[in-house]
């Protein structure tokens, strides 16, 4: 038997600090792998040791099995923890640390290769009599009469009939019933042909409304392997789970025996070992089928750590050592529920666009039955190199309800200030009607609407920009050098009111304020507002009484930027100056970087005429390519970056100019 | 018409500056004999106090009609302007518009001068009077334009592109003085009264004959309430003592009960002396119908009492500030520091009465003098006659010592609301400790 004394943790950001904090507890050395980025990451930190892997990419750093093998032998640590994601599940990488001699903290390589390919891993599973979606394969100019009969009784209605080459939705069709199939699978046919050349088909059971239930499975050397119950995680956006709940609201007694059997069978056709997910597909009655299996600790484990009491690291640790794994785990209870929100650096408007930038406060409350995986702290810097999420927020209830509505609250009071969050499209799911009834399944966010779940309350707009105004003159007041104790903006003949300007998104907001006394006559984009009332106000806080309701508007700042929270929701914005430098403004036809990045090709040249809507540049930013295009016709008069070069937000990329303006 | 000139005290850049502007909005911003008034009254205060001059420029020039009086003193102006930048004190145009004629020395008398493109215009004659002049046919840019006088006359240190940008420039040449004031500033943290200064307006005499007990209206002004009160069981129709407002400390002297006999002249004289020999700017709230009056107090010497009070007034060194918060009346109010003896800031409450006596007291006064002289001369003297004079004399009186009559003939720094009291006097100190504050030395402190 192993004893692990130093542990070298082979990843980085939220999924480090946790596997850190548990080596800690059980007084287990850490080391740290990181990047130039991450040179002073909490995790970093919060190691014992740490090793700097040269370069900024994952490629170049956490990617590198042999750089990390010898940071493990260099520091004499003598196992690695994989995290998730990057070498988590690659099983040349587990093969190399045996080789090296050194524990690799996850399953048998074997057992890895064994679930890389998803259709092998489809047969091994239905061999080992775990369910699998039925599906049948239908050859080009097979006569279909008996195999379609087959087809209806083995897989049931409803299927799908699909064409076996090609994809893009051609040649695919709905069968309800028996009667529809033939037709469907001769329609099917002949578009295939058409468009494939190849007649084949595919039948497989269409699952409406998926849902997708996980099951924690865990294994040690002595032929034990349980199941920690299922999770739920099918709020998703465009494949990436959001939401993740354990239990599931719709798994009952007699089906968390079955999942937990079928996740146990799987578990043993691969000879697993270590800490595992089993991941299924459920239909509307509750059938469920097998999709994967994840050969890792999960993103969302924690939610079946709040349930079952267990430490799934400490427990992967002890498996890693050899050992048994503990009575708590071999007979583990189901109590309450926990929920994970996973809180990414991104604008859902613009179609989840990776936001990077400083995160100038980041503050989640803390409080009973709430439990914070974070990789970032106020002050960080959330870059393009890695994964946007900022952390893991996590709520413990009795039921769900009360789990549900202490995550909603404990987000909707967070203050992440410097980046664009999907916090409200969160928040707004877990108080639309049908998740809290629990009527969910993976098509979620294709039925609602997401600009409707994170639509704000409307006075937001009015409010904080009051607020924030009322704020900054309260700190001008606070630093004024002469007559500090006269209040703002005060005259003996009353005229004219302060004026102020915030960038919001797209558009200014201008605010007019006169105080006089307790009492403002306040303005917003000239709408004149009810009786408002200041009862105090500080740099930091506004405590403000708008047509008789009262609210407290918090306000922090950077540079220019002031960042507002309420329970009206939260805003940025941006002071705009009072009395620009007129000389630099931006020259018209300016085009700007819409979102840090690297520049991956340049298609003007100084002196080339283009149209409108020629792409000229093309960014890259979070492996999405955006192109920037000629907003008008005219002449490429500038161009101010090359192919390579990585470009801050609002950099001026290029310059055309309008023919129609020069004069 | 007003003086088609705005002017005040404001803080540019974090300085305290003396901003006179230009109300192009009437008549063209032209100059009329108040416009001149006000404006020299802008640059003594800018002088006495040390302050920078900020000069919004857009005028028309001189308003022609009135030009007799107007014409020879507006030369004050200019003189005032580089007196100033003499003593070190610095001037700053900013034009916005047209400047011409003897307006052009606005500009090219000031330290400073900032130009707005395509509105300055700033020159000795337009074309028309060019045109007269010499033949020539010149246009106004190029006689007078931002972007001539920038790049080829050298008047416009500064180019601005549009008003704004002129403002920006402005408050840049301010933040660049590297400004720093010469009084010793606050002595103690400022705190708010512990009473609330919209009672003020309960407070707040009705008319003059309602006494006010002048420690209310402190307990609404002075920091955290506290006034230490000096000879209080002595001369009690005068109250004195000391106090700090917005952290400056100032003593103050406020008529309690109307008149002031020999005893309220005396002490204030000794205050007053106290004052300068601490260096401590004194405050005047004048509320009185002027020195007792009779055979008695003639008899005990009331001339020579308040002589004394009128030469220590007058011969005292550290800023005086006064407000007139009821009733300002005959000697009165050069006791207590009226106009004539150069407070470095007057203001008025919007009640308060400016007059050598009340229009009623005034009426009969004159209607007494009648009656004797018809008397010594035979005549008979006519009742109805008396009583329809008299009242119009009483009418006339009142209008004319209304607080708003009176400022608009700068007998005072402007009207102001009870309540702002506290607010006004915290900028009053704050702008006069821009100057050194140095009290009268020579003799000690007479105990009179």
């Amino acid at each position: 038997m192993a004893r692990i004394t130093k542990l070298l943790i082979a990843n980085r950001g939220e999924i480090a600090s946790r596997v850190i904090r548990s080596a800690r507890s059980l007084d287990i050395a850490t080391v740290a792998v990181h990047s130039e980025p991450d040179a002073s990451a909490p995790f970093v930190l919060e190691a014992d040791e740490a090793v700097a892997l040269p370069g900024s990419s994952a490629a170049e750093t956490y990617l590198r099995p042999e750089l990390i093998i010898a940071a493990a032998q260099s520091t004499g640590a003598q196992a690695i923890h994989p995290g998730y994601g990057f070498l988590s599940e690659n099983a040349e990488f587990a093969e190399a640390c045996a080789d090296a001699g050194l524990i690799f903290v996850g399953p048998p390589p074997d057992a890895i290769r064994a679930m890389g390919s998803k259709t092998a891993a489809k047969e091994l599973m239905a061999a080992a009599g775990v369910p699998v979606l039925p599906g049948i394969s239908i050859e080009d100019g097979e006569v279909a009469t008996e195999v379609l009969e087959r087809a209806a009784n083995e897989i049931g209605f409803p299927l799908l009939v699909k064409a076996a080459f090609g994809g893009g939705g051609r040649g695919m069709r709905v069968v309800n019933g028996r009667d529809e199939l033939a037709t469907a699978v001769e329609g099917a046919r002949r578009e295939a042909v058409g468009a494939f050349g190849n007649g084949a088909v595919f039948l497989e059971r269409l699952v409406q409304r998926p849902r997708h239930i996980e099951v924690q499975v865990f294994a040690d050397n002595h032929d034990n392997v349980v199941h920690l119950f299922e999770r739920e995680c099918s709020i998703q956006r465009r494949y990436q789970k959001i939401l993740e709940e354990a239990p599931s609201p719709v798994v009952d007694g007699s089906r968390r025996d079955a999942l937990g059997a079928a996740a146990v069978a799987a578990a043993r056709a691969i000879g697993y070992r270590g800490a595992g997910t089993v991941e299924f597909i459920m239909d509307v009655s509750g059938e469920f089928f097998f999709l994967e299996v994840n050969t890792r600790l999960q993103v969302e484990h924690p939610v079946t750590e709040l349930v079952t009491g267990l430490d799934l690291v400490a427990l992967q640790l002890a498996v890693a050592e050899g050992k048994v794994l503990p009575e708590a785990a071999l007979r583990p209870t189901l109590r309450g529920h926990a929920i994970e929100a996973r809180l990414y650096a991104e604008d859902v408007a613009a179609g989840y666009l990776p936001s990077t930038g400083r995160l100038d406060l980041f503050e989640i409350p803390d409080r009973p039955g709430v439990r914070v995986d974070a990789g970032f702290r106020t002050g960080d810097e959330v870059s393009v190199f890695y994964d946007p999420m900022l952390a893991k927020v996590m709520a413990y209830g009795e039921d769900r309800e009360q789990a549900v509505r202490l995550l909603a609250r404990t987000l909707a009071d967070s203050r992440v200030h410097g980046v664009v969050t999907n916090r409200d499209l969160l928040i707004g799911i877990l108080r639309e009607d049908e998740f809290l009834a629990g009527d969910i399944d993976t098509g979620y966010l294709t039925r609602h609407d997401p600009t409707v779940l994170m639509a704000g309350d409307p006075r937001l707009d009015v409010i904080h920009p009051l607020a924030v105004a009322l704020a900054d003159q309260a700190q001008r007041r606070a630093g004024a050098v002469v007559n500090p104790a006269v209040p703002s903006g005060w005259r003996n003949v009353p005229n004219q009111p302060q004026e102020v300007a915030y960038r919001c998104g797209e558009r200014d907001i201008r605010v007019r304020y006169r105080i006089d006394r307790d009492r403002v006559a306040a303005e917003v984009e000239g709408v004149t507002l009810g009786p408002v009332r200041i009862r105090s106000s500080s740099a930091d806080s506004v405590d403000l009484e708008v047509a008789g309701i009262r609210r407290t508007v918090r306000i922090a700042r950077a540079g220019s930027i002031r960042y507002a929270d309420s329970v009206l929701g939260s805003s940025t914005l941006e002071e705009q100056p009072r009395f620009p430098e007129l000389e630099n403004a931006n020259t018209a036809g300016s085009l700007v970087a819409p979102m840090p990045g690297t520049v991956v090709r340049v298609m003007a040249e100084v002196g080339q005429s283009v149209a409108a809507g020629d792409v000229l540049i093309v960014l890259e930013a979070m492996k999405m390519e955006h192109q920037v295009k000629a907003p008008h016709p005219g002449t490429v008069v500038q161009v101010g970056v090359s192919a390579g070069q990585t470009v801050d937000q609002g950099a001026v990329l290029a310059i055309v100019a309008d023919p129609e303006e020069e004069s | 018409m007003g003086a088609s000139i705005l002017t005040g005290i404001g803080v540019v850049s974090g300085v305290e500056c003396m901003i006179l502007a230009h109300d192009p909005t009437v008549r063209s911003g032209a100059m009329n004999p108040f416009t001149l008034k006000k404006n020299l009254r802008a640059l003594d205060i800018a002088r006495e106090n040390r302050l920078p001059v900020v000069y919004l420029v857009e005028s028309a020039g001189a308003d022609l009609p009135t030009q007799s009086e107007l014409f020879v003193d507006a030369g004050k102006i200019f003189q005032k302007l580089t007196n100033l930048s003499a003593e070190g004190v610095p001037t700053i145009a900013l034009v916005f518009g047209n400047s011409t004629a003897g307006g052009a020395y606005v500009p090219g008398m000031c330290d400073y001068c900032v130009l707005v493109d395509g509105q300055a215009k700033v020159f000795l004659g337009g074309p028309p009077l060019v045109k007269m002049a010499t033949g020539e046919d010149a246009d106004d840019e190029q006689l007078g334009g931002a972007r001539m006088h920038a790049e080829v006359s050298g008047l416009a240190d500064m180019f601005a592109v549009d008003e704004r940008d002129c403002i920006r420039i402005g408050r840049e040449i301010v933040a660049d003085l590297g400004w720093r004031k010469l009084g010793p500033g606050l002595s103690s943290v400022p705190e708010e009264p512990l009473y609330d200064s919209e009672e003020l307006l309960g407070i707040t005499p009705e008319n003059f004959r309602t006494p006010v007990d002048p420690r209310e209206i402190l307990a609404r002004v002075v920091d955290g309430s506290r006034f230490s009160e000096y000879k209080s069981r002595y001369g009690t129709s005068l109250v004195t003592g000391w106090a700090t407002i917005h952290g400056f400390p100032v003593g103050i002297l406020a008529n309690h009960r109307g008149v002031m006999f020999s005893e309220e002249a005396k002490k204030a004289a000794e205050f007053i002396l106290l004052a300068n020999q601490t260096d401590t700017p004194l405050i005047f709230l004048q509320n009185t119908t002027g020195y007792m009056v009779g055979t008695s107090y003639e008899q005990g010497g009331i001339i020579k009492d308040g002589a004394k009070m009128i030469n220590a007034v007058a011969n005292s060194t550290v800023p005086h500030i006064t407000i007139n918060i009821g009733a300002s009346f005959g000697a009165g109010n050069y006791g207590m520091s009226g106009r004539a003896y150069d407070p470095r800031l007057m203001f008025a409450w919007v009640n308060a009465r400016l007059a050598v006596m009340g229009a009623q007291q005034l009426a009969g006064v004159l209607s007494i003098v009648g009656r004797q002289a018809a008397e010594s001369a035979g005549r008979e003297f006519d009742l109805d006659a008396d009583a329809r004079q008299r009242l119009a004399i009483e009418e006339q009186i009142e209008k004319e010592s209304h607080a708003f009559f009176t400022t608009a003939r700068i007998y005072d720094d402007g009207v102001i609301d009870p309540r702002d009291t506290r607010t006004v006097l915290g900028m009053a100190l704050s702008a006069v400790h821009s100057q050194v504050i140095e009290g009268r030395r020579g003799f000690g402190v007479f105990r009179m």
